[in-house]
């Protein structure tokens, strides 16, 4: 066994760390758009459904992945889609259990995880031809790269858009107008269109620093 | 009657699946870039909201919620299944995409052709499992509005993938910055056009 894979050589760190940069499943690959935006609100949901995503697509892809070589093709999505709901399921119901105020912020949102584009494309893409191992960082890889666009349009949102942070207030009493200072809270940032132009602005910064990523003018 | 066109246009205009949820957005944006193709899909997505919103709706009604059973045996009073709600909900749509296509293939061989690789797709459009979802949580008193829901959001959605083709022909002859081009001008456009829809808002009939 002397020449087998270290656990995390170079390859497998690659299927973790591209996910989160040039690679990334939500500004490069277009995936899993649906439920990304709409719980960026505020932070504390849009960290709840981060963790909730990366822990499905990892279990699902090492489920898959143990499955690929009995999978018949041409039913491989019902069973795909299966083996998701099941995993979407427990996930719901864990949610319901212990947040249950996130879980109702959340509200359909968890359900969609099972129709997130991430997890049948990463399904398809990549469990269905590769070991468990593997499967299980690029699950994690894609869940995380997913994870930070979330965490970080939240961020702004909430901090723009409310003056808190994880719920704590983060602009001093004084500055608000009402106070007798010249701030007010951006109600615009609120709206669900603004999570739109913030994704937008994080492709622009990402692609403007990383030209390979930028597209042709067809 | 008034009843049912407000939830209709509340669904069009206000609740849009695309503009107030972002459901659907992969399909949004891989598909978006003719009007014609992005016409297929959207009759496509109406097509099997239509159906599929009511049928989960008497599925839910009739055998998943609490109590639900008890037109079967007055003993199963007790017995809540909603858990199974996500699974039951995707196993009918998938069937469903499954039937319609089947249906199509057989009685109209023209509109096949025209929706042909679209539909298979739709079973795991987000706005499909979507539809459901909201009907679930809205607690609908009739199938008649459930229905009328199930038409609406489809509508909605065909309305705003057209618009955004047809801006999307457009912009291919402006000048945008190289890092936006593509995809992050497209988020910019629909993020505008979500802060129009929000006009509708409050409208009541």
């Amino acid at each position: 066994m002397s020449n087998r894979e270290p656990l995390f050589s170079d390859k497998n760190r690659k299927l973790i760390f591209n996910p989160l940069g040039k690679n990334n499943p939500i500004t490069v690959q277009v995936l899993g758009i649906c439920s990304a935006l709409a719980v960026t609100v505020k932070l504390k949901p849009a960290i709840v459904m981060a963790l909730s995503v990366t822990i499905v697509l990892a279990a699902a892809n090492v489920i898959i992945s143990l499955l690929r070589n009995t999978i018949p093709t041409r039913i491989r999505i019902i069973v795909q889609l299966v083996v998701i709901a099941a995993l979407v399921i427990l996930v719901d119901q864990i949610l319901k259990a212990f947040v249950y105020d996130v879980s109702k912020q959340l509200s359909v949102f968890v359900g969609l995880i099972i129709t997130n584009c991430i997890l049948m494309g990463r399904l398809e893409a990549f469990a269905l031809g590769n070991k468990p191992w593997p499967a299980f960082l690029d699950g994690i890889g894609n869940g995380l790269g997913y994870g930070w666009i979330l965490v970080v349009v939240a961020f702004f949102r909430e901090l723009l858009g409310s003056g808190t942070v994880l719920g704590y207030h983060v602009i001093p009493d004084s500055w608000y107008i009402q106070n007798g200072g010249f701030y007010s809270n951006n109600g615009m940032m609120i709206l669900p269109p603004m999570a739109l132009i913030t994704v937008a602005v994080i492709i622009w910064v990402q692609r403007s620093r990383n030209k390979s990523l930028i597209e042709e003018n067809k | 009657m008034e009843h049912y066109l407000n939830i209709f246009v509340r669904s069009i205009f206000i609740d849009n699946m695309i503009f107030a949820y972002f459901l659907g957005m992969c399909s949004y944006l891989a598909v978006s870039k003719t009007v014609k193709t992005s016409m297929g899909l959207g009759i496509a997505v109406v097509f099997v909201l239509t159906i599929t919103v009511p049928v989960n709706y008497l599925l839910e009604n009739y055998v998943l919620k609490k109590g639900a059973l008890v037109w079967f045996d007055e003993s199963f009073a007790s017995v809540d299944l909603s858990f199974l709600s996500f699974i039951m909900f995707i196993a009918v749509i998938a069937s469903m995409v499954q039937l319609v296509e089947m249906v199509i293939e057989k009685f109209s061989p023209a509109l096949y052709s025209s929706l042909g690789i679209f539909l298979p797709l739709i079973a795991v459009n987000c706005a499909i499992l979507g539809g459901s979802l909201f009907m679930q949580e809205r607690n609908f008193h009739n199938l008649g509005e459930a229905t009328v829901y199930g038409l609406g959001s489809g509508v909605g959605w065909l309305l705003a993938i057209v618009a955004i083709a047809a801006i999307r022909e457009r912009l291919r002859y402006s000048d945008v910055p190289a890092p936006l081009r593509g995809l992050g001008i497209t988020f910019i456009v629909t993020g505008l056009m979500g802060i129009a829809f929000m006009a509708f808002m409050g409208i009541k009939l």
